[in-house]
């Protein structure tokens, strides 16, 4: 009596599956084309074997090359690195923010991330005259997290725990006070002033390997446990009563996911500074590549926010040379009015 | 199957002519002890200062009764910078509600509609980009009318950008965040190329303030802001079917496409309006029309009940920031202090209740 009968998939699933795997396809081969013109633009321009040749040769061996060796492997490299590994991580954050939320206009702002890290990066000016981004990175990045957890835990408290809405309005006026507080700091102080304008602006250049290692390291962190929750976002997305009758456990998944979040934005935003609207951009870009399936809209939103990211630190090198147009300001010169244009046409479904 | 527990919960409904309300106790009561409270620390305000006045006289004054020490001192002095606080506030409150109706999203505000963006770009670029040009604009016009006029200017961009058969919500908040994502990318530009003394100028600017209104500011903005709301209450008793989206409210006679167009538009000129008279105060058109919801216990942000929630807050924060802190701050920075925690109180409540 038991027969299994193969269910063959319907030529539109095939053809929607066939579309995801191309658009990660194209975007993967697009970031690699990307990368390696990355290590070849900039104040000044290599040639493809003197990038090669400053790739792997040692630093010192020939001393006509030590100075391409030097730009590519202490300049070039790092901020590649970073903008690939911080595209990706706003990238999925900003998919996972808009899943847990329900919300199309949710960034990775919204958990008071941005605020959070500005406030601690105000705060340790001013109480211990700090003055170079190596020395409040981690700063930042403890205030970011600080503040993911204070909207989840007020998010949490009682019956209705974490629900969508509370998520975002809890956020939301976490962000709003302690944004108020960086500035009435700044206004009173300078020198926190005079780093805020910087770090605001939103930058994958001018820190090295040491800063990368760790943020590469909690990314990597955060990506896993993303992963790990993205079949229980489509049943989120379904209503909290389906999704706990097919067995999600609402608390665990979305402790999980708020845990991702604010690892991958807060290291990021603490490295580079608060590139918010690159996530909701790059979301919803997504979407409409691969449907509302978060297991395929996630991978894709993440490469889409590396190449975005990328190619935005390399136009900001070119247009205004020998100076630099910093990443965040180029992300929304650049890509806002491509997807305003995309709005427009009607390319986007609601979450 | 046991019904005998169940109670139809329909709230009886008032008739005048053609005109039909539901009868909400609840929601009049909050209404009255907001505007209550809003006249209350709207006295207290003018009352405090260098000259301390009580608050008997405050109202014997505003009365007409008052003496004549009195009356140059509140009337001449300290009566537009309480006014502009009420006006800024209301406008600002209903801009919200208006706002969040319409896209059916409690995170959409007017800031997101590109008036603070576009106004805040303008006013960063005149106040650092020294001589030529933006000297005399600055000079003829002054900064605040220049920047309001960039924030019209912007405001209406979204609005035409986002007309496309009419105006779609989700269409009209993503359009709006990102003008307002170009504009706060060139507010930021223009910072980090400035003079850092520039730059605090500008910053001060950015974050809205009551100090130093004239008269003919406020009397400008008050004119404007009634006569939107007048336009307002025309319409809004339209706003509630949209809740229900396009097809309902159609079903139900509303012609959602126009209703839409016209709450808008006013909803930026409300905005307009507030960032005219003290600058963009930030985040008071976010929370407002969010607490007054969950005070008025209403499923919807309520059009009047938001307007006097912001203006209580803005005016609140005012006398707080000149009395109780040890720092002069700009107001924008009280309002958000004390507003995004209060919205998070009530969250927090609302959920310990279960509600």
């Amino acid at each position: 009596m038991s027969t299994t009968v193969g269910i063959r998939p319907s030529p539109e699933a095939t053809e929607v599956r066939r579309r995801r795997v191309a658009g990660l396809g194209a975007l993967a081969v697009v970031l690699l084309a990307a990368g390696a013109v990355s290590l070849a633009v900039g104040a000044r321009a290599l040639s493809p074997a003197e990038v090669w040749h400053g790739l792997f040769t040692a630093q010192g061996s020939d001393q006509r090359l030590t100075e391409i060796t030097l730009i590519v492997q202490t300049l070039r490299v790092p901020r590649t690195v970073l903008a690939i590994v911080a595209g990706v991580a706003l990238g999925v954050s900003g998919a996972l923010i808009q899943g847990y939320t329900r919300n199309p206009i949710a960034d990775t702002g919204l958990l008071g991330v941005n605020t959070g890290a500005s406030f601690a990066v105000v705060s340790v000016i001013v109480l211990f005259g700090f003055s170079s981004p190596y020395q409040y990175v981690w700063f930042a990045f403890l205030g970011a997290a600080a503040a993911g957890v204070v909207v989840f835990g007020l998010a949490s408290i009682g019956r209705g725990a974490g629900s969508p809405l509370t998520l975002a309005l809890a956020g939301q006026g976490v962000a709003v006070f302690l944004a108020a507080m960086t500035t009435a700091v700044s206004l009173s102080d300078q020198a926190s002033l005079n780093a805020l304008r910087f770090w605001k602006a939103g930058s994958v250049s001018g820190v090295g390997f040491d800063v990368i290692w760790p943020v590469l390291a909690f990314t990597v962190l955060g990506l896993a446990l993303a992963l790990t929750t993205l079949p229980a976002i489509n049943l989120l997305n379904l209503g909290d009563d389906v999704a706990r009758g097919m067995g999600v456990n609402l608390t665990l998944s979305r402790a999980v996911g708020i845990v991702a979040i604010t690892l991958l934005a807060g290291a990021t935003t603490a490295a580079c500074g608060p590139i918010a609207f690159l996530g909701l951009m790059v979301a919803h870009v997504a979407r409409y590549v691969t449907g509302p399936d978060y297991r395929w809209l996630v991978p894709c939103a993440g490469l889409l926010g590396a190449v975005v990211l990328l190619v935005c630190d390399i136009v900001g090198r070119v247009v205004t040379r020998p100076g630099e147009l910093q990443a965040g300001v180029v992300v929304a010169l650049v890509g806002a009015p491509f997807f305003a244009a995309l709005v427009w046409r009607g390319k986007f479904k609601t979450v | 199957m046991n019904e005998t527990a169940v109670k139809p919960s329909v709230t009886p409904g008032l008739r005048l002519g053609s005109a039909s309300f539901v009868w909400r106790p609840w929601m009049v009561f909050v209404t009255l002890l907001l505007t209550a409270a809003t006249f209350l620390v709207f006295c207290l305000s003018i009352g405090v200062g260098d000259f301390p006045i009580g608050l008997s006289q405050v109202i014997a004054t505003l009365l007409g009764q008052g003496e004549r020490v009195d009356e140059f001192v509140i009337m001449d002095l300290r009566m537009p910078r309480a006014l502009a606080g009420l006006v800024v506030g209301a406008a600002l409150g209903m801009s919200g509600a208006i706002t969040q109706s319409i896209a059916r999203n409690p995170l959409a505000s007017p800031d997101i509609l590109g008036i603070t963006g576009g106004a805040s770009a303008v006013a960063v670029f005149l106040v650092t980009v020294s001589g030529g040009a933006a000297a005399a604009i600055v000079d003829s016009v002054g900064l605040s009318v220049a920047a309001l006029a960039g924030g019209l200017g912007t405001g209406l961009l979204v609005y035409f950008l986002a007309w496309r058969r009419g105006i779609d919500g989700l269409r009209l908040i993503l359009i709006g965040i990102s003008v307002s994502a170009v504009t706060e990318a060139i507010t930021i530009w223009l910072l980090v190329t400035a003079d850092i003394r520039d730059v605090a100028r500008a910053q001060a600017w950015l974050v809205g303030s009551l100090d130093n209104r004239s008269w003919g500011e406020v009397w400008v903005a008050l004119w404007c802001a009634l006569a939107l709301v007048a336009v307002v209450s025309c319409v809004a008793f339209q706003l509630r079917p949209l809740h229900f989206g396009d097809e309902v409210a159609a079903g139900l006679g509303v012609r959602y496409s126009m209703v839409r167009a016209v709450l808008l538009l006013c909803a930026v000129l409300l905005a307009g309006v507030a960032v005219s008279a003290a600058g963009p105060v930030p985040f008071v058109a976010l929370v407002a029309p969010q607490v007054a919801m969950r005070l008025a216990r209403y499923p919807t942000p309520p059009l009047v009940a938001s307007a006097l929630t912001g203006a209580l807050l803005l005016i609140g924060a005012d006398l707080v920031a000149r009395t109780a802190l040890p720092v002069t701050l700009p107001v924008g920075v009280v309002t958000a202090a004390i507003g995004g925690p209060f919205l998070v109180y009530l969250l927090v409540r609302a959920n310990l209740k279960g509600r």
